[in-house]
């Protein structure tokens, strides 16, 4: 136990890995053992990271639980581990979501070793990236977890759907999704390798606290050629445009429609509740902290990106007849207010009203994860009792389904930001936090103008979800679906026990939000201000 | 006096080689396990040099040897390693030892191969600890002979016959050069002092004039760097490796472009730095274009062979790129590039091998669906692009990374546009990964595809858990391979 509790993170981030190599010796044909051994392992993490939840100190600032290890002397970097308000938010919400999206996975019947052990591989990468205070560790775990990744969606994605390329040649989607995942993710963080590059020469260190201090203090004089400032905006835009494709900001969101739409549902789960928000972290763990200057200079730019991408998003959304599309796209919109509060505190560092931003940012980045992993995986129980995603297809389902169409109808209402309900503090949080902006020293300027744009796109965003929700349950039934062998089953108790804990969670954050935002506030408090 | 461990691992395999070739040809199996003993026996030594070299970290050469052989010349046996070759040395123990592992099954004639495999290997082997320049090029070329005559009588029929004079020719035309080169050093140094000596320790100390270094350089060390595969001298190495049988290939991309990087490094930067600073821009170039072009190049491939071959080029001017910054960063990036790159290749080329062994053809568009009945070799491959993509997580990243960080304090241009090659390598291994181990199998292959044997599995295990190993763990290397570079630096004046 004393190993456990000096080791918290290290165990945390690791056990996943340990279980990974445990099923690898498991015999292939026991799927059943192969399950309950990663969903059990998965649920240790979790465990442990609610303890380390109960046992962190809010008020304290700096990073708790500290740990510090020899790893590449010989570019001066180190495994260094710890956590504030802000990375342990995200922590709990991976190792929440894993076990759910392991549970989710029972009905994979092909190759589920491997598959159970690139989920558990997921999860140690990401984690990694939350918990890493060395730049160098930090991106090789951002890294590391697209490579299970792409395993999951090129193995385990939808069989069917075929994509033309140019010149005609035909690939099967899976691949197109995975490959352009792949390549759009590296591509970007090819930006950030040069950037951390960079500044590992300049300092000679990868210490993210150090770096923090000789950067922001480093102003004057010529860097490699070119004036500091230009050198720091460049860095900036490599930083900003690494993150902003994983988040994913427009115009670089088109990896993820396909993605999604192709991943299997638990892959969808994972990469819409925590993937995405590793960029959303990326912006405030380094842009924030390392280019404050750049950042307020470049705000309404982020602040221009982000209300393209709630509007587009909202409009691309009600455009599409393929549900998990529907879903997927929403998650641009979504994930356009974290941006949104982002630039809004970018704008107006250590106010009052920066600070709301960011609580409400970072509240959404786990709003989202949850409401997103649970539309995410509602699709996936329709769609593996039906075999299609199609909204013409479905219609009038309720009176077949009431339990899913209970679950469905309270998850979207989440999605949709009821008063009540998670998404509904966020956004408001968001949304208060940049009028303030928008309204500084008792003038108006530009942030208002985003903020109301990005307003108009939430009224798109009840469209889409409604329209979602009607298509589905509502209108006409779909005869199709009510008869013989294609009739339409109710909703499993497996399904519905991965649904619960997101539901509870949705329940107790919309009405009593402050149990997290006190961790939240210090935390954007101790860093920001 | 110390249990001369290195002259022994030079010579065991030179040994080997003479006991098999005075078995019976019959007795194949016996011929195996003689060359698969010979080989831990190597494997287990070198392992044991270097876990030496790494637990007492020290500039100064260890497990020196000297013995006279012509003193009239100033010529003697000298052996030594220092924190950049003993991780070499052990690269090619491994390399032998699972190359041996994979040429389990050749049956025309494996007296013969293992014993032209294992003159190589020795070669191999004497060039990484040599510390006499006459000694550096007897084994150099005993490195080269065997790779003819292993090329042109086992290998591919379609191209074996030009790819081994191919590549002949340009090795030795390289090695022309270098040895004016390296003639020309020992002469100015008797002329200089009246002592005629070709060790290199004495040559470092020379002290050679501004001009001297300046003319002399660039030959020297381009005419090693051919074996490198530098550009514009690289297009020998696709065609040896494509047309080189398995385990040739394996040594031939693992450790032999290793040895023209290295001895580039060991005579040509170390002896002349002078020479290298002043011409060090020219090898950058030369090095970016590697990179970039061989990546390009790589992606157009058809042949699975060439692609890896390509792949090769353009990791290859990594290396050298990393030498032609001369900074502590990129000169211990190459070192463990050469490491990383040499197991990474040999890993690709025995995949390759064991596919094209069961489905005869190594054409990308024909092959699909490979991981069902070859598992290993599919995770194998996939484990190997991993690393050659820069990965974090595997050696490649621990080996790039560095590079970058040298070549940034050149020009922060260059490392972008190098960086390019990055997501070039990343689109194109997966691609063939993805047509040749995913996907539909090919009707014709059904039941064709036998299983691997487990000789074959150990192999892949062993060759990709010393990439997982350095990968995760860069401390089990990087020390050491610094030392190296100190070493290194203090001749180039602390730069």
């Amino acid at each position: 136990m004393d190993f456990i509790s000096t080791h918290l993170l290290t165990t945390i981030l690791f056990f996943p890995v340990a279980a990974a190599l445990v099923i690898w010796f498991l015999p292939a044909d026991q799927p059943k053992a192969v399950r309950w051994t990663a969903f059990l392992a998965s649920l240790v993490p979790f465990g442990l990271s609610v303890w380390l939840w109960t046992q962190f100190n809010a008020s304290q600032a700096g990073f708790q639980f500290q740990e510090q290890y020899t790893w590449f002397e010989a570019i001066n970097s180190t495994f260094h581990v710890g956590v504030d308000g802000l990375s342990l938010t995200m922590v709990l919400l991976t190792t929440l979501l894993t076990p759910l999206a392991i549970l989710a996975s029972f009905n994979i019947t092909e190759k589920v070793k491997a598959y159970m052990m690139l989920f558990l591989f997921l999860e140690t990468g990401m984690l990694g990236v939350f918990l890493a205070l060395d730049l160098l560790i930090f991106f090789v775990f951002w890294e590391i977890g697209l490579v299970p990744m792409y395993f999951l969606i090129n193995q385990w994605g939808s069989p069917k759907g075929e994509r033309e390329l140019w010149g005609g040649m035909k690939v099967s989607a899976r691949n197109y999704a995975s490959l352009k995942f792949m390549v759009y993710t590296m591509a970007g963080s090819l930006g950030l390798l040069l950037a951390i590059q960079m500044l590992g020469v300049l300092f000679q260190t990868y210490d993210l606290m150090t770096l923090t201090e000789k950067w922001s203090g480093f102003n004057e004089g010529t860097l490699l050629g070119m004036n500091v400032s230009t050198v720091k905006a460049i860095s900036f835009w490599a930083f900003t445009i690494a993150f902003a494709l994983k988040v994913p900001v427009w115009p670089f969101h088109t990896w993820l429609p396909d993605a999604h739409t192709e991943a299997p549902t638990a892959g969808s789960m994972i990469l819409a509740g925590v993937l995405l928000k590793l960029g959303a972290y990326g912006f405030l763990r380094l842009v924030l902290p390392f280019y404050p200057v750049e950042s307020q200079y470049y705000a309404g730019w982020l602040a221009f990106l982000a209300t393209m991408a709630i509007v587009f998003g909202a409009f691309a959304s009600f455009g599409q007849t393929d549900f998990k599309r529907l879903v997927a796209y929403s998650s641009v919109n979504h994930m356009g207010f974290v941006l949104l509060g982002i630039a809004a505190a970018a704008k107006a560092i250590g106010t009052q009203d920066a600070t709301i931003a960011l609580n409400g940012a970072v509240l959404q980045m786990f709003n989202h994860g949850l409401s997103a992993a649970g539309m995410f995986f509602l699709v996936g129980v329709i769609y593996e009792r039906t075999h299609t995603r199609n909204l013409n297809e479905f219609g009038g389902l309720f009176p077949l389904v009431p339990v899913y169409g209970g679950i469905l109808i309270f998850t979207s209402m989440a999605s949709l930001g009821l008063p009540g309900l998670n998404g509904f503090v966020s956004e408001f949080l968001v949304v208060r936090g940049a009028f303030g902006v928008g309204y500084a020293g008792g003038e108006w300027n530009y942030m208002a103008v985003y903020t109301a744009i990005a307003m108009l796109g939430l009224l798109f965003t009840g469209a889409y979800i409604l329209k979602g929700v009607r298509k589905v349950l509502h209108g006409p039934l779909n005869e199709h679906w009510a008869h013989g062998e294609h009739k339409l089953t109710e909703i499993n108790t497996r399904e519905i026990l991965v649904m619960a804990p997101l539901m509870i969670l949705i329940l107790i954050l919309g009405i009593w939000p402050m149990w997290m935002l006190d961790v939240i506030n210090k935390a954007m408090l101790l860093l920001f201000s | 006096m110390q249990f001369p461990v290195l002259s022994i691992i030079v010579f065991a395999p030179f040994v080997a080689a003479v006991i098999m070739l005075l078995m019976k040809p019959e007795a194949k199996n016996e011929i195996r396990v003689t060359a698969l003993s010979a080989a831990v026996f190597d494997l287990v030594l070198s392992g044991w040099v270097y876990y030496q070299v790494y637990m007492h970290p020290s500039l100064e050469y260890q497990f020196v040897e000297k013995y006279e052989w012509l003193p009239v010349l100033g010529i003697s046996l000298n052996f030594g390693v220092d924190g950049m070759s003993a991780p070499l040395v052990l690269l090619t123990g491994i390399v032998m030892f699972t190359g041996v592992l994979i040429s389990w099954g050749i049956d025309d004639r494996p007296r013969e191969f293992f014993a032209f495999l294992f003159l190589l290997a020795g070669g191999v082997f004497g060039v990484f600890v040599s510390l006499d320049l006459f000694m550096l090029f007897f084994f150099y070329e005993i490195a080269v002979f065997p790779m003819y005559l292993l090329i042109a009588i086992w290998g591919w029929k379609v191209t074996r016959e030009y790819a081994a004079m191919k590549l002949t020719l340009y090795l030795f035309l390289g090695s022309v050069f270098s040895l004016v080169g390296a003639l020309a050093m020992v002469f100015v140094n008797y002329q200089n002092t009246g002592v005629i000596t070709f060790d290199m320790l004495a040559l470092e100390k020379a002290g050679f004039s501004q001009a001297f270094q300046y003319i002399w350089f660039l030959p020297t060390f381009m005419g090693f760097a051919i074996l490198g595969g530098i550009f514009p001298f690289h297009n020998w190495s696709p065609d040896g490796h494509v047309a080189a049988p398995t385990a040739v290939s394996m040594f031939h991309a693992g450790v032999l472009m290793k040895l023209g990087a290295f001895a580039a490094l060991r005579v040509g930067i170390m002896l002349l730095p002078e020479g290298a600073k002043q011409w060090a821009w020219l090898i950058f170039g030369l090095a970016m274009v590697n990179v970039v072009y061989g990546a390009f190049i790589a992606m157009i491939q058809q042949d699975m062979k060439y692609v890896i071959g390509f792949s090769s080029v353009s990791h290859m001017g990594l290396v050298a790129l990393g030498f032609a910054t001369l900074t502590r960063e990129g000169i211990l990036g190459a070192g463990l590039q050469m490491f990383s790159h040499g197991v990474m290749t040999a890993l690709f080329f025995a995949a390759v091998g064991m596919v094209y062994d069961r489905a005869h053809t190594r054409q990308i568009p024909e092959l699909g669906g490979m991981i069902k009945p070859l598992p290993w070799v599919g995770i194998g491959f996939i484990i190997g692009s991993l690393v050659s993509m820069g990965m974090p997580g595997f050696s490649g990243f621990v080996a790039e990374f560095p590079i970058f960080m040298g070549v940034w304090q050149v020009s922060g241009l260059a490392a972008i546009l190098a960086s390019l090659s990055i997501v070039i390598t990343a689109a194109y291994v997966l691609l063939v990964v993805r047509r040749a181990f995913f996907g539909e199998m090919p009707k014709q292959f059904e039941h064709h595809i036998t299983p691997i044997t487990p000789l074959d599995k150990v192999a892949i295990v062993t060759l990709c858990a010393c990439m997982v190993l350095l990968g995760l763990f860069p401390g089990l290397m990087a020390p050491m391979v610094s030392t190296g570079v100190e070493n290194i630096l203090r001749l180039l004046g602390g730069a």
